[in-house]
């Protein structure tokens, strides 16, 4: 007997509330096993950052297997690579890489099911329909329910062929259903990797260097030691001479201090009580060496042109009207709200790793590499993720805990302090890109130039758009080099250039005479009827499609007094959005009242939950635009907690977003990312209009505002 | 360490702790409630946000030996049963995304409403602005405030 919570209307009962939990499973395959009273319980494989893939794969496969959504319990698989292909969350495409696989779990089940009902009835499985969970037999009128046959299903052989649905017949895709861990969230339950518990565990906190470019000279533990409820103080290195390191592997600091004790209290007070001593090891480097060397590089570096269309030369040359535009974006921090942390518990002979991670196939084997440990005795738990954004694909912290309990052999969970987390790398790298675009006299495009740089590596895409839509085309990619360390950041690269690109092709159309909209779809025709060169990235025909979706929502061209529009549209991820920005003045300030998005992701699987990830992005796209900056001084980072690192707040968010999907019928792609990317220019645009001032650096508001600490607010 | 004596979602309780652990960490570690989370530790997120005698406070930097005979709520005891209108609108309106800071969010909420019960959009929008959310929910947020204060009045 369940406590009887007390659910709103219309939000269903948990399954087990109603039919109780099922005496017996049987296993079906490895997605979903089924209860004798129906209940289905389906193993989300991916890991869960926010993103909703906890609802949305199962929902795909309780589509094909036909049962009610009210019978389906969501676990979280664990790392399985035996069963589960691809089990990680990065670039939007746990939907789109899991279709397949997910409907013919489904629909492979269905037909098992079907196959052992045919059997026990006697009939032909040709003349059995499915519906909710139930199998019926019209020409006799009997039925079955699938937890009835369930235990003889699990010996059925697998199926080869099986019919997938029509998706005109869908019934759960399509529609809204709610996050399934939603009711644990607002209870408070743990979920998260820093709400597990192993008894007997112990908690360990680290100290890395306090600037790039240093490392550790040397360590006295004595006054830490002596702390109540410090067990040991160790030092750690995460690359040792020989170690072969993998892409997830990078990390700025691979040797830290650790302090161990037996509460988080106890150690953070202790590795206060550390006597660090740091050196120099390579070079101290400061923002404005950052801007400098990018621009020295934009303006002098020889390359080979990553793509090359005409004679851009030339086009220059003959031009009636040049515009060049430079832009630039600082380094950002990921700060998920979660601060990295993990469980490690080694023995001699194997491991069990528990917490959030987006990468947990690629955590295994780094382990295994460190550990000496082989794969098939390290497990690993996906918990929750209170954010992911790019940070967990580099399991550096998973590895540390591993280290750490090896070392002291003992249960061990590693929690990261904002600090920590913020100060340790992995950032969006900062950026700079030039733009030049040539008009002829009849204010066409006749040439097209892009050229840009970001640490580690530049952010332009040469096929994306404009790509393919200008007879003279040239993009350059420079990389510069830097001892801080960089990675993935939700919509890497895109994140930056499509603001760019949006906010350069607007002052572009504006120098052309042309509305901005009319103007990229003239620049889409191009591309449909005519495109130039083959390896264009992009379906010119849904990239309008997307444009013209909300121009026509916005009512675009229409008198609106006091309010200043811009527009913006960028396809990343696999997914077309674009979007028009209502912005206001509020005590000459600018205030975005309302953002119209139209987007392109072919299928949608649940359309309230496919809404929040697309405001996600994009209040997280204009927040990080707007307000957030990670700079540098010797090596330290300016920001080390929210107190000087800004992210945007309630009152900053538009006040309305309106999102619009096309309704095509293509096989579904995803959205964690896409919105975040064209929301930066779409904005600039619009400040544009309000002001008559273009933005080129961003983040667009300076990041003097220093929040006062305070105790009691609310 | 000292013994202190506190009213947790209206249960007493001892804990053995030393004076200045922050009541975020005696609630996660000590009382195995874990619904208050770690986010910034200098009240700058809201993520830990409880109350004291219904106001709601950072409990990242509110020492334990502060908190005296306050009455301290957590999210786990803000109702009974998950029934307080705000958790119910808050899936009503499906708000979390990776839903770390929503516990937070609730808190801060459920003391907006008790000193304001019916609060414009502004006021929803400022009293809420000490708490952060990087997966960017803050229009649901203010939807579901909107609507648990509807149901409230």
């Amino acid at each position: 007997m369940m406590l009887g919570f007390n659910w709103l209307a219309g939000c269903n009962p948990s399954p087990v509330a109603v039919k109780g939990m099922p005496e017996t499973w049987s296993g079906i395959n490895a997605f979903l096993k089924i209860g004798e009273n129906g209940l289905v319980t389906i193993m989300s494989p991916n890991p869960e950052i926010g993103q909703n893939v906890k609802t949305s794969m199962p929902m795909i496969v309780a589509e094909e297997l036909d049962v009610d959504w009210k019978d389906v319990i969501v676990e979280q698989a664990g790392l399985d690579t035996q069963n589960f292909t691809r089990q990680l969350a990065g670039g939007s495409q746990s939907i789109r890489r899991g279709w397949q696989s997910l409907r013919m779990a489904g629909a492979t089940a269905r037909r098992m099911l079907l196959e052992a009902a045919a059997k026990r009835l006697n009939v032909p499985v040709g003349e059995l329909t499915t519906d909710a969970g139930v199998i019926k037999h019209e020409p006799s009128g009997q039925t079955l329910g699938y937890g009835d046959v369930a235990s003889d299903a699990a010996y059925v052989s697998v199926p080869k062929d099986v019919q997938l649905k029509d998706p005109k017949d869908f019934k759960i895709i399509g529609s809204d259903r709610k996050n399934v861990d939603a009711p644990k969230i607002v209870r408070g339950e743990p979920l998260f990797g820093l709400d597990y518990h192993k008894e007997d565990m112990l908690i360990a906190m680290i100290e890395h260097a306090p600037a790039f470019g240093m490392k550790l000279k040397s360590l006295d533990t004595t006054e830490a030691k002596a702390l109540p409820g410090i067990k040991d103080v160790i030092t750690i290195n995460a690359a040792p001479e020989g170690f072969d390191p993998q892409w997830s592997d990078v990390n700025a600091f691979p040797e830290k201090v650790v302090v161990v004790g037996r509460s988080t209290w106890e150690v953070m007070k202790a590795k206060k009580a550390l006597r660090i001593e740091w050196e120099v090891g390579t070079r101290l480097e400061s923002s404005a060496d950052h801007v400098l060397g990018m621009s020295q590089l934009l303006r002098d570096a020889k390359v080979e042109p990553s793509r090359k269309d005409g004679d851009p030369d030339a086009a220059f040359q003959n031009a009636a009207t040049v515009i060049e535009r430079t832009y630039s974006a600082p380094f950002l921090a990921h700060n998920t709200m979660e601060p990295m942390n993990f469980f490690a518990d080694v023995k001699t002979e194997s491991a069990e790793l528990v917490g959030p991670i987006q990468t947990p196939e690629y955590l295994r084997t780094s382990v295994s590499r460190l550990l000496g440990l082989p794969e098939e005795k390290i497990s690993i738990q996906m918990t929750r993720m209170g954010g992911g954004f790019g940070r967990r694909l580099y399991g550096n912290f998973g590895v540390e805990a591993a280290l750490i309990s090896q070392t002291i052999r003992a249960p061990v969970k590693l929690v990261y302090t904002r600090e920590d987390d913020m100060t340790q790398g992995t950032y969006r790298p900062a950026y700079r890109v030039t733009y030049r675009a040539a008009l002829n006299e009849s204010n066409e495009l006749i040439g097209f130039h892009v050229r840009g740089t970001g640490v580690h590596g530049s952010p332009v895409f040469a096929n994306r758009f404009p790509a393919g839509t200008v007879d003279n085309y040239l993009a350059e990619n420079i990389t510069f080099e830097s001892n801080i360390s960089t990675g993935a950041w939700r919509a890497p690269r895109s994140n930056f250039i499509a603001g760019a690109e949006q906010s350069f092709l607007d002052e572009v159309a504006e120098a052309a005479g042309k509305d901005p909209i009319a103007f990229r779809l003239e620049l889409f025709d191009r591309a449909i009827t005519d495109p130039v060169g083959e390896d264009n990235d992009y379906d010119a025909a849904r990239y309008a499609g997307v444009l013209e979706l909300v121009r026509e929502k916005a009512d675009w061209g229409a008198e609106m007094p006091g309010v200043h529009r811009g527009v913006s549209a960028y396809y990343s991820h696999n997914t077309y959005v674009a979007q028009v920005v209502d912005l206001v003045l509020e005590n000459n300030q600018p205030k975005v009242r309302k953002v119209w998005c139209a987007v392109d992701c072919g299928i949608v699987i649940n359309p309230d939950g496919a809404r929040n990830q697309i405001e996600g992005g994009i209040v997280d796209g204009i927040g990080h635009a707007m307000y957030s900056a990670l700079s540098f001084e010797n090596g330290k980072p300016d920001q080390n907690n929210f107190n000087r690192y800004r992210l945007i707040r309630n009152p900053e968010a538009p006040k309305e977003i309106e999102i619009h999907f096309v309704d095509n019928g293509i096989d579904p792609t995803g959205l964690g990312e896409p919105s975040l990317p064209p929301i930066s220019a779409a904005v600039a645009n619009a400040v544009a209009q309000a002001t008559g001032k273009r933005l080129y650096e961003q983040p667009f508001i300076s990041n003097e505002t220093v929040f006062e600490l305070r105790e009691v607010t609310g | 360490m000292s013994i202190f004596h506190l009213t947790v979602n209206g249960k007493p309780h001892q804990v053995d702790v030393v004076s200045d652990t922050p009541m975020l960490w005696v609630l996660r570690e000590h009382l195995n409630l874990v619904g208050a989370k770690y986010g910034c530790g200098i009240a700058q997120c809201g993520a830990c946000t409880i109350h004291l005698d219904g106001v709601a406070v950072r409990s990242c930097s509110v020492p334990v030996s502060s908190v005296g005979n306050r009455a301290v709520t957590t999210i786990e005891g803000l109702s009974p049963d998950a029934s307080h209108p705000l958790q119910e609108a808050w899936l009503e309106h499906d708000v979390p995304q990776c839903g770390y800071c929503q516990t937070g969010q609730i808190m801060n909420a459920a003391a907006l409403l008790r000193k304001n019960p019916n609060p414009s959009d502004d006021e929803i929008e400022r009293g809420m602005q000490g708490n952060l959310c990087r997966c960017g929910t803050y229009i649901r947020i203010r939807a579901a405030i909107k609507t648990a204060a509807a149901n409230m009045g």
